[in-house]
């Protein structure tokens, strides 16, 4: 097992707060849209040094997307800011008709996504998110790993045309990529060469995976651990390739085990290459409140937790 | 002016018989509000807005259209036709497979002079004021004009975007509301009262002006009028009363015709009763 180290903790939110910023000075077209909330999503720095390219829009995320849609003809490049819930479920109308549909270039950037929000509860913990944004024809759906990597993702929608999702998250967790990495949209990342079983995981769980990978080495277990910061368009040739040589895969992420990145794969699968899958996710339930540790052991999302769906692959793997 | 009175006058009277023609032919589609703004989109494309035919989406240096109560397509894509965005031919495509005049308007299968998806009710002020905002930071002083319903007004994101476009002093926006009473279940006072719509519009903020939307003289007069009143801190609202179905006697100002296509017998009817002056497609 590959040894991952990290020397700090951050969110992934100021990833994106640091990504944007960045954004604004290398293209004058960057323009950034908040329904009050700023300081949750980092967008301050953004703010100070572009403030005529700054929308405050209000508790309103409806117009915040219709606005947006607008502000791309004309040529600009929007990064829509609020909660993954408010950026999702509340205006999906909106989105599928102003912006997809239209086939407009906005950047839908959610955080507080998932479980790690906490103590809030269930109100704001959207766990639909990706699959409702997955569905819509045209959108790229990104969640990535840690800050660096979110910087990286915030950079690299700027330079893509089309209307992108990308979800982020509250807590404070190990930064573990390199810093000056490059991030391709639909490129799978692989953390890990193994052979007896596919970790596929997104978001705040890549760092569990590998954790679990690491336990999984005690067992006498070689685990291939791939980063799918990219739900849509899926790596299918990266997965597809680690499957037919470990011949099962279990698939992590902090969403609804309906409608997310699992839920791709084992399409993929089911129509191409068929292998054990087994789901590290949410079982179709809403969260509730507490901290964010206490939320990933209680709806089954834990290192330990992966290590059991990978036994358990590996058990139902054709003898 | 491009042109007179009298000769917006005879491009209107074609621009209903296209809308008439078009919904008996697909049996289906909205020819009531159709009808009813013929006369405002005549003025709007014919002789108020600075635009061109040679459709570039973003539309910079140029006045910008946002249609927002999409399902009255009929009488954009007969008026954009008519000014040479595409030709007036492809009107017998609507509502047709594998057509791009969609039941309706969207950008997605790329017809010129479209640039957002509308038909879902209650968004099209929202990206009005966007494309607004983005020509103020191009130092683009061209001016974006939107139309809605006033049925959609039930719809909350109009009233977002209401509070919105006064506090940021969006006043290179002319927004057009078709204030014609109706909608698909009845009269809106019975279905849900919209109320003294002057004063809210005032109390939000806005610049309210009122116009007879089936009078050419007083629409365009209005509109220009609009014009002289942008870059003065207040966007713009032309409360404008309108008939559904006006200019065919047995259509006028019901309901019954807010989304139901003419037979055989009431299309040559209706046709009897409006002049072709361009010739039909």
């Amino acid at each position: 097992m590959k040894k991952y180290t990290y020397t700090d903790k951050k969110d992934t939110r100021s990833g994106f707060g640091a990504g944007l910023h960045e954004a604004g000075k290398r293209n004058e077209n960057v323009v950034a849209l908040c329904a009050d909330l700023v300081g949750s999503l980092k967008m301050d720095a953004f703010i100070k040094d572009f403030p005529e390219r700054f929308f405050q829009i209000g508790i309103a995320e409806a117009n915040m997307m219709g606005i947006a849609a607008g502000l791309t003809i004309g040529g600009k490049i929007p990064f829509t800011g609020t909660f993954a819930n408010f950026s999702t479920g509340r205006v999906y109308d909106q989105i599928r008709q102003s912006i997809a549909y239209s086939g407009k270039n906005v950047k839908i950037c959610a955080s507080h996504a998932g479980l790690t929000l906490g103590e809030d509860g269930a109100t704001h913990q959207i766990l639909e998110d990706i699959g409702l944004m997955k569905m819509l024809p045209g959108m790229t759906v990104i969640n990535p790993c840690d800050y660096n990597q979110t910087k990286a993702a915030t950079l690299a929608i700027m330079d893509h045309e089309g209307p992108v999702y990308l979800r982020f998250g509250r807590p404070v967790i190990p930064v573990f990529t390199p810093e000056d990495q490059k991030f391709e949209i639909g490129k799978a990342w692989m953390v890990n060469e193994g052979t007896d079983v596919t970790i596929v995981a997104t978001g705040h769980m890549v760092w569990r995976a590998i954790q679990a990978g690491e336990e999984l080495e005690k067992l006498g277990i070689d685990a291939e651990i791939i980063n799918i910061h990219t739900i849509k368009p899926l790596d299918e040739e990266a997965i597809l390739k680690s499957v037919k040589k470990t011949g099962c895969i279990v698939t992590c992420e902090e969403h609804n085990k309906f409608g997310g990145l699992g839920e791709s794969i084992s399409h993929l699968l089911t129509t191409t290459y068929l292998a054990p899958q087994e789901f590290v996710a949410v079982n179709d339930s809403f969260g509730e409140s507490g901290t964010p540790d206490q939320l990933m052991t209680k709806y089954k999302l834990d290192p330990s937790d992966i290590v059991a769906a990978a036994q358990k692959a590996i058990a139902r793997k054709s003898k | 002016m491009k042109h007179t009175i009298s000769e917006l006058e005879d491009i209107a009277s074609q621009v209903r018989r296209d809308i008439l023609r078009m919904v008996h032919a697909v049996q289906s589609g909205h020819p009531g509000a159709s009808l009813g703004c013929a006369d405002f989109f005549t003025a709007l494309y014919f002789e108020v807005l600075n635009h061109n035919p040679k459709f570039d989406m973003d539309g910079k240096n140029e006045d910008l259209f946002f249609l927002s109560n999409g399902h009255i397509s009929p009488v954009w894509y007969s008026v954009l036709a008519r000014s040479g965005y595409f030709n007036v031919s492809e009107l017998s495509t609507f509502r047709k497979l594998n057509s791009r005049l969609q039941g309706h308007p969207t950008t997605h299968e790329g017809l010129p002079g479209v640039r957002i998806a509308s038909g879902s009710l209650g968004q099209g002020l929202s990206v009005a004021i966007g494309a607004a905002l983005a020509k103020k930071i191009n130092g683009d002083k061209s001016l974006v004009f939107a139309l809605l319903g006033d049925g959609e007004l039930q719809e909350g994101q109009n009233w977002e975007a209401f509070m919105f476009a006064p506090h940021n002093k969006v006043d290179n926006l002319i927004a057009s509301i078709d204030y014609n009473g109706q909608q698909i279940d009845g009269p809106t006072e019975k279905v849900l009262s919209l109320e003294n719509l002057q004063a809210k519009f005032e109390a939000f903020g806005w610049h309210v002006i009122t116009t007879n939307g089936n009078n050419m003289d007083e629409i365009v007069k209005g509109l220009e009028y609009a014009k002289s009143l942008t870059g003065k801190g207040k966007p713009i609202l032309n409360l404008m009363s309108t008939q559904m179905g006006y200019g065919v006697d047995f259509m006028v100002g019901t309901h019954k015709w807010h989304g139901s296509a003419p037979n055989d017998e009431q299309l040559a009817n209706a046709l009897g009763q409006i002049k072709e002056t361009l010739g039909d497609y």
